[in-house]
């Protein structure tokens, strides 16, 4: 039930495939794990591609939101690609949707970074 | 199948634990799919679900074995009612810092909350005696405007 994340890199693009719930536990913990050390490995133009999320809860939303605001302050970017209706139902009630960049089509967020 | 559906009320007293977060999930979801809420409604029940039994294990009771999460949920053919308390210290809703303004937006945490009433057509929140948190959510099948 926990989310299942596979890195793959296209350019200097890092994209995250998640898979699965992210949400208190198990899969909120993977994913600020992953996205963490991604950053620390140098890897600042991460891309979540989400389209395979089936649910997340505020847990889950505050890690994405901390991963955000971590790479950001490195000099990163983290923007959001695939977003299911329901993800992005959540980030538009919890006003994230202002916050995140949002993609549905991953060569025009690859292009995208700077 | 008709005789396994759900009982009208469901009342028990929960150990304060992740698992007892999936124990009440995998009730309140099977009284949600007999009662016929399409599966947006399933979705938008199990999120508000989650995050109160979460912040009555977590933010409540702090995973005290001692404490308890006092769990019902009771339905009629198109009302849906979950009462979830715990024996914390209790907090008063109006002080939450609110998720939606601008210095709040990259909180970690703290929305919640937001996402039990916009999911749900009712939410209150209210003191339990002698101690502790009381949220009562209620969903029904066909809002009337």
């Amino acid at each position: 039930m926990s989310v299942k994340l596979t890195t793959r890199q296209v350019g200097d693009v890092t994209v995250v495939d998640a898979e699965g719930r992210i949400t208190l536990g198990d899969g909120a913990t993977t994913f600020r794990d992953t996205v963490r050390d991604l950053g620390n490995a140098g890897n600042k133009k991460l891309l979540l591609n989400l389209a395979e999320v089936s649910y997340i809860d505020s847990s889950g939303i505050g890690e994405m939101v901390s991963g955000f605001t971590t790479i950001t302050n490195q000099g990163g970017q983290v923007k959001l690609l695939n977003l299911t209706k329901r993800v992005k139902d959540l980030l538009q009630i919890t006003k994230l949707y202002t916050v995140f960049e949002v993609f549905d089509d991953e060569a025009t967020a690859v292009r995208s970074y700077k | 199948m008709a005789d396994q559906h759900s009982p009208a009320e469901v009342k028990e007293e929960l150990e304060s634990t992740l698992e007892s977060v999936d124990h009440a999930e995998e009730l309140v979801m099977r009284t949600a799919r007999e009662m016929g809420f399409d599966e947006d409604q399933q979705h938008e029940i199990g999120i508000s679900l989650r995050e109160c039994m979460v912040n009555a294990v977590v933010h409540g009771n702090r995973y005290n074995t001692r404490k308890k999460v006092h769990f019902t949920v009771s339905h009629t053919a198109e009302r849906l009612e979950i009462v979830i308390g715990d024996d914390g210290d209790g907090f008063d809703s109006n002080k939450l810092p609110d998720p939606l303004a601008e210095e709040n937006l990259l909180r970690q945490s703290g929305r919640g909350v937001l996402m039990m009433q916009a999911f749900m057509d009712e939410f209150t929140v209210s003191r339990r005696d002698p101690r502790g948190t009381e949220v009562r959510m209620v969903k029904y099948k066909t809002k009337s405007e």
